[in-house]
């Protein structure tokens, strides 16, 4: 499916800003995004497997509040930084 | 308390050696490097601009090796390593991150990995980090990969002594002063901010605290005999005399010798200056000489410059007297503030002195103290400076 990278992640993926991954669930897809591009996984998850404060991550427009959301091949994942800060 | 000169056991850097400040900012990394005589310098960087580099230190065994700490305000922590003094970075494959919790459990996560130390001289390779919420990590791969500590991280004991994320420093609770003897690896300390000094002989399997004349923050009934109750804020041995140290805390300026119990060193402090403050610089070569800076610790913790008129204070007798040193400084309206690694010094003869402000300013002294020079302005909140060379 689709994945679309924030610009502070670009550097894990060759400054493509959208990138094919695939997984059953989100756990699964961000296993196979850090795959592809080691340590891009840790950056936005932590070792608690929790969403970093302020990292967000929408499946087709939806936030996901949880690892264990299942997924489609057809879905549009959005990982983004969180408006915070000014 | 007996005060007498010891022999010299560290090297002196030749004369004529220019000297690298490796420099962490909340915005990035920067090096100044001097010339020879240590009276001209150049900005290189920022590396890693936007990051929090929260400490960068070289590998003293090989000369070229460098960690550099850090995070984002978004991202999670990670960790940078060169080994080309900086020339380029490679982000290491797994930086220091406790373990994942049993289902059901509360677990902890790094929020940034605060103080890097390099191992033993025997164990090449070997790097130690301190995190904030505190966690003791070691490497064994040049800080590529990073093994918690159990015998700190899980012990509870030691969670109780580390208290709540309410229980350190504004942002986060910090494990930091991670101290290998360079006479014995297997002996180390640590301090916590808040939790007490520790130390093992054993390479870290277990541990014992030494607090002992370590005083507490008065008019609480807080028990001085309690880890949880005592703040560290630098702990440093000298190197030319490992079974000294010194420690600059949250409640004054102590000094121990051997097994004894610490003494607090900082009651000769003028009264009007006071013996708070965060960083602790200690001579190459001279166990009885030390500097301090100090910060402004009443009422609510201003932490600057006590009344706008920054002074580093050197003692040359371990302690029994102070002397101000602020020849070049600001004399009024001067608040700096000072952070526990943003002050260092090289190894020299005399010792070069340098500390980096929050407000983005680099001070350089040639002469360990006499006179200060600013040697770079405008940079990024400085969280800390080490020297090299």
């Amino acid at each position: 499916m689709k994945v679309y990278i924030p610009d502070a992640l670009c550097s894990y993926t060759g400054d493509r800003r959208t990138v094919a991954a695939h997984g059953a669930t989100l756990a699964a897809l961000l296993l196979d995004l850090d795959r592809q591009f080691p340590g891009i996984r840790f950056r936005m998850i932590d070792e608690q497997d929790a969403i970093r404060r302020h990292m967000r991550i929408f499946v087709n427009g939806d936030e996901a509040r949880t690892l264990n959301l299942a997924l489609a091949d057809t879905d549009d994942v959005s990982i983004v930084q969180a408006l915070s800060g000014g | 308390m007996a005060i007498k000169k010891r022999k010299t056991t560290t090297t002196k850097r030749p004369a004529g050696r220019p000297v690298a400040l490796l420099i962490a900012t909340r915005k990035g990394a920067f090096i100044l490097k001097s010339d020879a005589a240590r009276r001209t310098w150049k900005t290189a960087g920022p590396f890693f601009l936007g990051q929090i580099v929260h400490h960068m230190v070289l590998d003293p065994r090989d000369g070229r090796t460098l960690l550099a700490s850090t995070s984002t305000g978004h991202l999670g922590p990670t960790m940078m390593k060169s080994t080309d003094l900086g020339r380029s970075w490679k982000e290491v494959a797994k930086p220091p991150a406790f373990p994942k919790a049993p289902e059901g459990a509360q677990g902890r996560s790094v929020n940034h990995t605060f103080w890097l130390a390099p191992g033993h001289a025997s164990e090449p390779g070997v790097w130690f980090a301190g995190t904030a919420p505190q966690g003791l990590f070691r490497s064994a791969d040049g800080g590529n990969s990073w093994e918690p500590y159990s015998s700190i991280n899980d012990d509870a004991q030691y969670r109780k002594w580390m208290g709540s994320e309410k229980d350190g420093t504004p942002d986060g609770p910090k494990l930091h002063s991670i101290i290998v003897d360079p006479r014995d690896r297997k002996h180390m300390l640590f301090g916590m901010s808040g939790g007490g000094v520790h130390e093992s002989f054993d390479a870290g399997k277990s541990w014992r605290v030494i607090i002992d004349g370590m005083e507490v923050v008065e008019g609480f009934n807080f028990d001085a005999k309690d880890p949880t109750f005592h703040d560290p804020h630098c702990v440093r041995m000298c190197p030319s005399n490992p079974d000294r140290l010194y420690q600059q805390n949250h409640c004054g300026i102590y000094r121990r010798d051997g097994k004894g119990a610490w003494v607090r060193i900082g009651r000769s402090m003028p009264k009007q200056v006071g013996d708070i403050g965060f960083p602790l610089v200690l001579h190459p070569r001279d166990d009885n000489t030390a500097w301090v800076f100090p910060m402004d610790g009443t009422r609510v913790w201003p932490r600057v410059s006590p009344d706008g008129k920054p002074a580093a204070y050197m003692t040359k007798n371990g302690g029994k007297t102070w002397q101000r040193q602020d020849k070049g400084l600001p004399r009024a309206q001067g608040w700096f503030t000072v952070k526990r690694q943003a002050m260092c010094g090289d190894t020299r003869d005399p010792v070069g002195l340098y500390f980096g402000t929050t407000g983005g300013e680099v001070w350089a002294s040639r002469n360990e103290g006499a006179q200060w020079t600013c040697i770079a302005r405008h940079l990024p909140e400085i969280y800390a400076i080490e020297a090299a060379g």
